[in-house]
């Protein structure tokens, strides 16, 4: 507000101070949870217990995303490939799609509509309570024990829950492809099988991982700076889940990026 | 005075600030062994802003906090543990974890503040015993959410006291409650002072719970408070400090506060009825 008065190079400089401080905020976070891993103390039951929010808690969304995502793309899929004869190769888009993009991406989408949200709201409600200063207060540090057990369980989950939702997807993509398009289940999982190389499944296994740290970073993130009461908890709630979603579509772009140009294929 | 003894807590020009917002402005004060402080002031006067600061959960911008001696206010958050662990802090919304139940609340310090070593098997007698202290004995597995306001406020003083701190903070611990829940309570603060001798410092809204502080002290025969005979055997000395906007208008014994001819400092001295 001063800075106004001195003329338009500080208001700018202003303006941008407040993004790269968030920015700067966000990557303290990241490094303290990240190094916590390494650290004692350890809070096992806390991690188990995320594991099962994570992991259990998204399973039954995760399949049947997965599934549909699979017989959706074999429905696409085998209509586009009829054109040019192909139809044969139903299963081998399938398996690429679904490996490279659509289970990460989707199982990630998931994933933070469901934990980066709850994240966020748990963390801020402890927030407003004055829950985490009482942490502080009573001798522990916030983010080795509420930040650092949500990375670890959401780096181990979100890797399982994709391979998951690939699998359930070519299955899906099997169901239409058997009874839909009358193609032998041998030669529709032989394709499945052959079309995937090691790049491949390092990409879909590699966007995963990146985007458990986007997804569990970003819920501890807004959560521990919620401010303003209830208010301020939906607020960082909905914070949460946008910039979670955003980042996990331009963190896949790079990605793919990178694999595009390094693969040959 | 004391100039011998090192204060439990001292403020040497404490100013803490939000985004250019200043709460705390220039405090200074020292808190020696066995005193009890009474903190009153208006709402948003920075009260508990200046219980925080004491504990280390917010940076003051300039001065010197000292807490047993040691400077806190440039000490880095792992270092503070050790000293957290000497203070007890009752917060004014309790703050009690809620995905915990009552016992485990409790035990929380015990378990978790690095400077406390409690063998395993005295955790739960401990526990015990402080929530039978508290009159809690019969709740040890309900969980926050199912307690009444009063209730939730007597487990948190549990949880501040547990670990039998030297130094020991209560934010607001009679604010909401009714006239005889807000007796029982301020009871237990003047129990809790006088069996463990700890320096106590106390911020309300009544000046009536300063008054049975400076007062009154713990019978241990019959269970009950009586009056401390004027001039008496005053070992716990207690002080009375005035905030307002921020900044420490006030800091003297109860004879100074009621003589007092400043219309702020009045107005919560007359609520005494
Ligand atoms: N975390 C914070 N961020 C920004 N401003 C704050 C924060 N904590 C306190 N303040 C400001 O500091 C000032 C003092 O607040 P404080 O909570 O200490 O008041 P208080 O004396 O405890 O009031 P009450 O009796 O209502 O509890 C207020 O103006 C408040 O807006
Ligand atoms: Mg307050």
């Amino acid at each position: 507000m001063v800075a106004s008065e001195c003329g338009d190079r500080t208001y700018l400089l202003d303006l941008l101070k407040e993004p790269v401080l968030d920015v700067q905020e966000f990557f303290l976070l990241a490094g303290r949870a990240l190094k916590n891993i390494f650290r004692r103390p350890h809070y096992g039951d806390d991690i188990i217990l995320q594991m099962d929010a994570i992991g259990v808690g998204s399973l039954p969304v995760v399949v049947m995303i997965g599934c549909f995502s699979g017989v959706v793309m074999a429905l696409q899929m085998s209509r586009a490939l009829a054109q040019y004869g192909q139809v044969g190769k139903t299963g081998t888009l399938v398996s690429l799609t679904l490996v490279r993009e659509l289970g990460p991406v989707l199982t990630a989408i998931m994933v933070a509509g469901r934990n980066s949200t709850g994240m966020a709201s748990e963390l801020g409600s402890m927030k407003v309570t004055e829950q985490i200063d009482a942490m502080r207060a009573l001798g522990t540090d916030p983010i080795q024990k509420l930040v650092t057990p949500r990375v670890i369980a959401t780096c181990v989950m979100l890797p399982l829950l994709t391979i998951i939702a690939d699998f359930v997807g070519m299955v899906g993509g099997f169901m239409i492809a058997k009874f839909v398009l009358s193609i032998e289940s041998r030669q529709y999982w032989t394709s499945v099988w052959r079309a995937l190389e090691w790049n491949d499944v390092t990409q879909g296994l590699l966007k995963p991982l990146v985007f458990a740290l986007v997804v569990s970073l970003m819920g501890c993130y807004h959560g521990l700076r919620t401010t303003g009461g209830t208010q301020g908890v939906g607020k960082s709630t909905t914070q949460a889940m946008v910039a979670a979603t955003v980042l996990i579509f331009v963190l896949d772009v790079l990605i793919t990026k990178v694999f595009v140009s390094q693969g040959g294929s | 005075m004391a100039a011998e003894t090192p204060a439990v807590l001292r403020f040497e020009n404490v100013t803490v600030s939000f985004d250019g917002d200043v709460a705390l402005r220039d405090i200074s004060f020292a808190a020696f062994e066995g005193e009890s402080r009474i903190i009153l002031g208006a709402a948003g006067s920075g009260k508990t802003v200046l219980l925080k600061t004491a504990m280390g959960l917010t940076k003051p911008e300039s001065g010197k906090v000292f807490v047993f001696g040691q400077d806190i206010s440039t000490m880095p958050e792992k270092r503070l543990f050790d000293i957290r662990g000497k203070i007890g802090m009752l917060f004014q919304e309790s703050a009690l974890f809620d995905s915990l139940n009552i016992a485990e609340n409790v035990a929380y310090p015990l378990l978790n503040q690095p400077s406390i070593q409690c063998p395993a098997a005295e955790v739960m007698p401990r526990v015990k015993r402080t929530l039978e202290f508290v009159e809690l004995g019969e709740t040890l597995e309900k969980f926050p959410s199912e307690l009444s306001g009063g209730m939730r406020r007597r487990a948190a003083i549990a949880r501040a006291v547990v670990t039998e701190p030297p130094l020991q903070m209560y934010d607001s611990p009679t604010a909401g409650l009714d006239p005889i829940t807000a007796h029982t309570i301020m009871a237990l603060l003047i129990k809790e002072r006088d069996v463990s001798q700890a320096t106590t410092l106390l911020v309300t809204h009544r000046y009536q719970d300063g008054n049975l502080m400076a007062n009154f002290r713990y019978n241990s025969e019959q269970g009950a408070l009586e009056p401390v005979r004027n001039g008496a055997q005053q070992k716990s000395r207690t002080t009375f400090m005035v905030m307002k906007e921020g900044r420490l208008v006030f800091e003297s014994d109860q004879d100074a506060i009621e003589s007092s001819k400043d219309p702020y400092i009045g107005k919560f001295v007359k609520q005494r009825v």
